[in-house]
């Protein structure tokens, strides 16, 4: 498989994700300038973490007027996967690719530490390697990762099991003591409608091979790939 | 002409940095602030003559990309 892996002015976790699939996973990784302007041969593209634009006004708002960002969206109206990681996933946020918008920490901090997500949803094309209610250690590292949406949108993708990872105690409650960030409903991942656009603040590209000591975020890449051998289009979800 | 622009979070949606600065403001002593909202303060310089036509252009560039109106508002003056 091919994987994109969009590089934008201040992204940092773009060389861990074409790591993880080039040396790891044994994929071939094409690094995408953002100024690009063709995405052609590619089987899924990788929003990655760091700070575009060095989060100037809000997180991924300059981010998402980058020219590839045009190209990114066609890509995932064609049914392309698209994985957007931490910054990855503020930037689809403010494109309108995923619903909702990031607030500020509730605790104002910034935090990196090791979570656990329970994997809410686990017949998306990005968590299908997972057990359902599997509970994975995901280092998330930002500031601004309090997921906010509107209630009418909060349950409609509630519903349609869109909320695919969310923060959870390490046996697997879901409390609001094991919310880091105030975020709602819990939200760490979401994936839009026609599941093919996952979001998600844990970095799973920072826990990915045994010598890390942790390999669960290896899951999330190894499901892609799965799903992409398994006829390159994305697992079908409920309709809205 | 110049725009002023104001951009804050809408009102019920969680404002860390303000609740923080609202908690200091008590702290030192200051028992009557309350509700505090941060927010940017941004200045344009818009170059349009006719007002009209500037205030089409601010306002479109406050919804396209100064705010992100599903968790901000925001206001300005023209000048």
């Amino acid at each position: 498989m091919k994987i994109g892996v969009v590089v934008f002015p201040g992204s940092n976790c773009d060389h861990d994700c074409q790591h993880i699939f080039k040396d790891v996973l044994g994929q071939s990784v094409e690094m995408i300038w953002h100024k690009e302007t063709s995405l052609a041969g590619l089987d899924a593209i990788v929003l990655p973490g760091g700070f575009s634009y060095g989060d100037y006004l809000r997180t991924g708002a300059i981010a998402k007027f980058s020219p590839v960002m045009g190209l990114v969206k066609e890509f995932a109206k064609g049914g392309g996967m698209v994985l957007g990681i931490c910054n990855g996933f503020q930037i689809l946020l403010e494109a309108g690719m995923l619903p909702g918008a990031m607030l500020r920490n509730k605790s104002l901090h910034f935090i990196c530490k090791d979570l656990s997500v329970k994997v809410e949803n686990a017949a998306t094309s990005f968590t299908s390697a997972c057990q359902p209610g599997q509970v994975l250690k995901i280092p998330i590292a930002h500031a601004d990762g309090n997921y906010y949406t509107d209630p009418v949108t909060l349950a409609a993708m509630q519903a349609n099991a869109q909320i695919v990872l969310r923060y959870c105690t390490p046996e697997g409650k879901v409390t609001p003591e094991a919310n880091p960030n105030g975020s709602l409903d819990n939200i760490a991942g979401i994936i839009n409608a026609a599941g093919n656009v996952l979001g998600m603040m844990p970095h799973p590209e920072r826990c990915a091979e045994t010598v890390l000591g942790n390999d669960d975020g290896k899951l999330i890449f190894l499901s892609m790939l799965e799903s992409l051998k398994q006829g390159k289009k994305p697992l079908q979800m409920a309709p809205a | 002409m110049k725009a002023k622009i104001h951009v804050t979070l809408k009102q019920g949606i969680l404002d860390p940095q303000g609740k923080a600065i609202e908690h200091a403001l008590g702290s030192l002593g200051f028992k009557n602030a309350g509700n505090v909202r941060v927010g940017k303060y941004m200045e344009v310089e818009v170059n349009e003559t006719d007002k009209a036509k500037a205030d089409a252009a601010v306002k479109a560039m406050c919804e396209k990309l100064l705010a992100n109106t599903i968790v901000e508002e925001y206001r300005y003056e023209l000048q």
